[in-house]
């Protein structure tokens, strides 16, 4: 069967990833069983931990999308960090300051929007430098992703410092700025249901129309889409544009849905684990879905293996190196160059 | 000079030296061909490597051999998949940075995990008034890199293979072979910088401690139009610009501080915005070579 051919790849990258982590984990004398034991137990163990893991693959899951459509265009965004984090801070400016007073039907949809525009912003500065300077992409969305957190951290010491002062975080956001939960649950909100759908869109958008094809071509041969009348300059921001919108309302759903409040390191590390979502789905909207939910337990259940195995949560992203390394090293071809 | 001009120089120097030779290495690394976006990651596991093993022998000697043991490990891991299997090298990279950046959180977690006050690391210190160890061996690296790549055949031969591999392949030179070789040395010197972040600039290990400096020594080789002195210019241009910025911290700068820490960022992408463009990369940057049969 060829449909089940394509999960072979992924699923065997993942595999040796866990079984290459375990061995690593055995020579640091931690026990790997007891810690994936601990790691599965975290992350399905009862509905909260299944609820953990859904809200954990929201973001992963647009920043991946969003890196997958640039990896396709063969732009190299890693700027997911940064583009997360500027939109989280711009949805909480919105929600804490702009409109404050502004009843639901205006606060929340406003406080999405402008962490969707500030995501794309943030990309688009690195689109503009590589059309315009020539600026390569990976530098810059890296150096921005430094700039952002920066951002961040002046904007919670500084005019978005909650009112009483106490500590580095923002106000809490006013509930007509909140995701409301999902019926019947504690901690997964409704902005997941737009998680799931936007791979479906984002798959309509690169298969199903001129512009995804346009896209597609860039990534394959840019001197060959210039003869075909696609501009590579103008895909190239428009794919940054597009993947760093994703990126901030990602970071705005964070605020929104999960944490309530701006602070510093909110959602850390969701821009880089998401370029091993992008991977492991081999750069295929759909496929991110099943693979934001693989890295999603991951992070959730990484701190019950803190907590009952004593091995650091960090040592999580040692899986995610591993995934993407092996993804590349054997399932993902590279692109023939011209 | 006045003190603080001297202690300002001073400064400037010991911020750029670590950029200067991590830069060192990737411009061999580059001008064969390899482009290795993890420097970053080297660094780490050589600050991290160098601070174990400087607390555990005492020997500032030994901290900096296991500090380029640890890097070249990593840059053979990215050889193994970037050369080798012709993986990606930007996702290789980016992955060798994750890696490092876990693998040393955990490693040092586990290390220390009684918790307590670190031990301090051992010191490299001057070895001529005002001359730091690290310094003196970036200037030697320097002038040694200089000398090979534009006054030796094997650099000659390097350099072809950055170029136009598939010819300097038919000429005979050993493509793969210098391939690799010039991506361990670029791991050794990230090494080496990741050791002198730990034996110089402070003398614990924090995670993430390399704080961007690996790709700003990207930016630089850039920045530098692939010539090991401008290259080593742009290192002194940032080093001051951190030194200007810490001293603005420490004199009560009504510039709040997050802000401040953004410079060498803000410089960078400034800098590349007005020369990226212009300087010229070796054409076979990041192309994949396969020997003939």
């Amino acid at each position: 069967m060829k449909r089940a051919r394509v999960f072979a790849g992924p699923i065997a990258a993942t595999a040796v990833a866990f079984v290459v982590a375990g061995v690593w984990l055995a020579l640091l004398g931690a026990d790997p069983l007891r810690a994936l034991g601990a790691l599965v137990g975290g992350a399905f163990g009862d509905s909260l931990a299944l609820e953990t893991t859904a809200v954990r693959a929201g973001p992963l899951l647009l920043v991946g999308l969003g890196v997958a459509l640039s990896f396709r265009c063969g732009i190299w965004n890693i700027g997911g960090e940064g583009q997360v984090a500027v939109g989280a801070l711009a949805a909480t400016a919105v929600a804490t300051r702009v409109a404050a007073g502004a009843p639901g039907l205006v606060a929340l949809p406003l406080a999405l929007l402008a962490g969707t525009v500030a995501g794309a912003l943030w990309a688009g500065i690195a689109g503009v430098l590589k059309v315009g300077r020539g600026v390569s992409e990976v530098l810059s969305t890296i150096l921005l992703n430094f700039i952002a957190a920066l951002l961040v951290a002046w904007a919670v010491h500084g005019p978005l410092q909650e009112a009483s002062g106490a500590y580095p975080q923002s106000d809490a956001l006013p509930a007509a700025a909140r995701l409301a939960l999902l019926p019947d649950l504690h901690l997964a909100h409704s902005g997941l249901v737009l998680a799931v759908l936007l791979p479906l869109a984002i798959w309509a958008l690169l298969f199903r129309t001129a512009a995804g094809l346009r896209l597609r071509a860039v990534g394959a041969s840019p001197e060959a889409a210039r003869y075909a009348a696609v501009s590579p300059e103008l895909e190239t921001v428009r794919v940054l544009l597009l993947s760093g919108a994703l990126a901030g309302l990602a970071g705005a759903i964070e605020v929104c849905g999960v944490t309530g409040r701006l602070f510093e390191n909110l959602a850390a590390g969701t821009g880089f684990t998401a370029i091993a979502v992008a991977l492991l789905a081999r750069l295929h909207p759909l496929g991110v879905l099943p693979s934001a939910l693989v890295f999603a337990a991951l992070a959730a259940g990484s701190g019950a293996m803190q907590r009952s195995a004593a091995v650091p949560s960090v040592a999580v992203q040692v899986i995610e190196a591993l995934v993407i390394f092996f993804s590349v090293g054997f399932a993902l071809p590279r692109r023939e160059s011209a | 000079m006045d003190a603080p001009t001297l202690l300002l120089i001073a400064s400037t120097v010991r911020f750029a030296t670590p950029l200067a030779l991590a830069a060192m290495g990737e411009l061999v690394a580059e001008s064969a061909g390899v482009l290795n976006i993890g420097i970053e990651g080297m660094m780490l596991a050589g600050a991290l490597a160098a601070y174990e093993v400087g607390v555990s022998t005492g020997s500032a000697l030994a901290a900096i051999a296991a500090a380029i043991a640890a890097a070249c490990m990593l840059s053979l891991l990215f050889a193994a998949f970037a050369l080798r299997r012709q993986a990606d090298p930007i996702v290789s990279g980016t992955a060798l940075n994750i890696l490092a950046l876990g693998a040393t959180g955990s490693l040092f977690r586990l290390l220390h995990s009684a918790g307590g006050l670190l031990a301090r690391a051992p010191r490299v210190g001057d070895v001529v008034p005002g001359l730091n160890g690290f310094t003196a061996g970036a200037i030697l690296l320097l002038a040694a890199v200089w000398l090979f790549l534009a006054r030796t055949r094997q650099g000659l031969a390097l350099r072809a293979a950055g170029e136009r591999a598939e010819a300097a392949d038919a000429q005979g030179v050993p493509v793969a072979r210098l391939r690799l070789a010039a991506t361990l040395f670029g791991g050794a010197c990230a090494g080496i910088a990741g050791a002198a972040l730990v034996l110089w600039l402070s003398d614990v290990f924090v995670e993430g401690m390399t704080s961007g400096r690996g790709f700003i020594a990207l930016a630089l080789v850039l920045f530098g139009g692939y010539r090991p002195l401008r290259i080593a210019g742009g290192a002194i241009l940032f080093g001051a610009a951190s030194a200007l910025q810490f001293r603005l911290q420490a004199a009560g700068s009504s510039v709040p501080y997050t802000l401040l820490l953004m410079t060498p960022y803000v410089l960078t992408l400034l800098v590349l915005a007005l020369f990226a463009g212009r300087s010229r990369a070796p054409a076979d940057l990041a192309k994949p070579f396969r020997a003939r049969d």
